[in-house]
């Protein structure tokens, strides 16, 4: 029977054992612990929710970026053709304008031609004159006093020359 | 398999063969075993622990006791036993066995004798001895001489002649000292307890050091223990009032857990029966009743002195009261049984198991090989099972004890009222989680921006 009747002295020391460490173990250990598990199930819940707002945002991130993606293709394809537009155009224009330049370069050309054309047959007007004169002087030279009528008459016929 | 899982396994097998070896040579001379006398060995206390696969020598451990006088004397417990060569009857052989002995101690002048009581009701106990008058001795051999039970067997004289230890054929008076020893479940009690400390302050350690990071292995097993019982059974059951409760209940739950283990290891750090000793239980249950009544509120008291029931039943004459007052004490006495009971049977069948190679040996070496087959299977399998029922008796004792003071702590009609509150301060604390986590998603949400 002596299972049954409890023993004064175990009583103590387990009486004095369990408050030791219930003592022990209610200053240092579980408040410890448990305020522990409990920070870390929260910083786990939060960063869980952390990590499917940051999914979100990606993927809202990923859409964006695949939008402004298409847009800048979009874009492009735009400019590009813009700037074939604007080649063109450009060229156009130069063609244009270099057909204009070249007009007015032949133009004063032809103007110079044409003065100089005149110049020279000013000058060869004056030329032919002044031989014809000094073959008609030579030829009439000594009875033609008045050179100034006869110069007007060189002039006159060389107009009905040109004329012609 | 490993170095390690050999070494384990050997291990094993010699501790479950070698019980068995002792037991052989703690049977009595004509070869017959006292299984009774073996099972309450193995159950009980003692003095002193034995060294593991040595059934002789022990462990010597301090005997305090607080003589007649009123003197506190204490004494190392292998001076209680002192060992003699004898040659076994049936063998031949001489073996080495541990025979009680008379300690005689000499404090301020005066002799204190003491000896391990073998016969006495306070066998297995150390008690203090003193010499006989010769008036007394010749009352005693007088009475010994004409009781026929005793015939002259000075082993039987003492247990009848009850305060009267005989001993080397010389009678003694015999008295009982307070003993506060350091015995073999003592000792068990503060490996148990310090086994606790260290499995508990390995977690707190583990978070000191490595902060907010996942525990593994044996702190993550513990952990997974601590939120099993917190969240699994206090938190559910005491809400609001859990952190309250939560480190006696935790320590109660751990502690018991440990005994109950410590217990079904076969030898040195193990081996003593705890948790399957009443005073243990006793003590733990004792400590439910104080917090259950402690802290009991009003409703608690009112339910006890006053119960919603009709009339007659209270007044004039207390029934209703006698029950519920008798309710106080029949709860951690449940408790108290249940642990003991459980765990005292799961060591009696493993023992009992074992035991019966030796009962089967009788019916030749068939009977005997096959029962050392069958009992090793069986003992096995119990001690399997016994590991299971340590932590369910665990369980269910931390359960009880939840359960109990949750009645206690009961705010009675005020409960649907106080279940409203419960969901309201859940929400606000909901409410303010959100509110702390707005700004932290913030800085998130602009590593989100930067990374896409």
């Amino acid at each position: 029977m002596e299972l049954f009747t409890p023993d004064f002295g175990l009583i103590f020391w387990m009486f004095i054992s369990f408050i030791i460490l219930f003592v022990v173990l209610a200053i240092w250990g579980w408040p410890v612990i448990l305020k522990n598990m409990d920070k870390r199930a929260d910083t786990i819940d939060k960063g869980v929710e952390y990590a499917r707002e940051a999914k979100t945002q990606l993927d809202n991130a990923k859409a964006e970026a695949q939008k402004y993606m298409e847009e800048a293709q979009q874009q492009q394809a735009e400019m590009l053709r813009e700037a074939s537009r604007m080649k063109t155009q450009l060229i156009e224009e130069a063609k244009k304008e270099a057909s204009e330049e070249a007009k007015k370069v032949m133009d004063a050309a032809r103007v110079s031609i044409e003065q100089q054309r005149k110049e020279a047959e000013l000058q060869f007007r004056n030329e032919v004159s002044k031989f014809s004169l000094d073959i008609a002087e030579k030829m009439v030279r000594g009875n033609l006093s008045d050179d100034k009528s006869h110069h007007a008459l060189v002039d006159k016929m060389l107009d009905e020359i040109k004329s012609n | 398999m490993n170095k390690k899982s050999i070494i384990l396994i050997f291990l094993a097998l010699v501790a479950i063969f070698t019980p068995a070896h002792s037991f052989a040579s703690s049977g009595s001379e004509n070869g017959e075993i006292d299984v009774k006398e073996i099972i309450f060995h193995h159950l009980g206390d003692g003095y002193g622990w034995e060294v593991p696969f040595s059934h002789v020598y022990r462990i010597p451990l301090p005997v305090i006791l607080r003589a007649e006088d009123g003197k506190w004397i204490s004494f190392s417990s292998h001076k209680l036993q002192e060992y003699v060569k004898i040659v076994n009857d049936s063998t031949g052989k001489e073996e080495l066995v541990a025979e009680p002995r008379i300690v005689t101690i000499d404090k301020n002048g005066k002799q204190y004798q003491f000896i391990l009581a073998h016969v006495s009701k306070h066998r297995n106990k150390v008690v203090q001895i003193f010499p006989l008058s010769p008036e007394e001795e010749a009352r005693v051999k007088e009475e010994a001489k004409h009781n026929p039970e005793i015939q002259g067997d000075i082993d039987k004289a003492e247990a009848i002649i009850g305060g009267y230890a005989g001993f080397n054929e010389t009678y003694y008076r015999e008295y009982k000292p307070l003993d506060i020893s350091f015995t073999k479940n003592v000792l068990a009690l503060f490996i148990a307890a310090i086994v606790v400390t260290a499995m508990v302050m390995s977690v707190v350690w583990f978070y000191s050091r490595k902060g907010m990071k996942a525990p593994r292995k044996g702190v993550g097993f513990m952990e997974m223990l601590i939120d099993f019982i917190y969240t699994g059974v206090i938190k559910s059951t005491l809400h609001d009032q859990a952190r309250k409760y939560a480190p006696f209940l935790l320590t109660c739950f751990f502690f018991i857990l440990v005994m109950n283990l410590v217990g079904l290891i076969v030898i040195f750090p193990g081996g003593a029966n705890l948790t399957g000793n009443i005073a243990i239980t006793l003590v733990l249950a004792i400590m439910v009743f104080v917090v259950t009544n402690v802290m009991g509120s009003k409703h608690y008291w009112k339910e006890i002195f006053w119960p919603d029931v009709p009339l007659f039943l209270k007044f004039p004459i207390p029934i209703m009261q006698f029950i519920e007052i008798f309710g106080i004490f029949t709860k951690p006495a449940a408790l108290c049984v249940r642990l003991f009971a459980n765990m005292m049977g799961g060591h009696m069948i493993v023992i009992t198991l074992t035991l019966l190679i030796f009962i089967f040996a009788a019916f030749g070496a068939l009977a005997a090989g096959g029962s050392v087959f069958i009992s090793v299977m069986f003992s096995i399998f119990m001690l399997c099972l016994d590991v299971l029922v340590s932590f369910i008796q665990a369980y269910v004792f931390t359960l009880l004890a939840t359960i109990f003071i949750s009645m206690s702590i009961d705010k009675g009609h005020h409960e649907g009222h106080g279940k409203d509150e419960h969901k309201t301060e859940d929400q606000t604390i909901e409410k303010t989680e959100e509110k702390d986590s707005e700004p932290a998603a913030a800085p998130a949400s602009v590593n989100a921006a930067t990374v896409s």
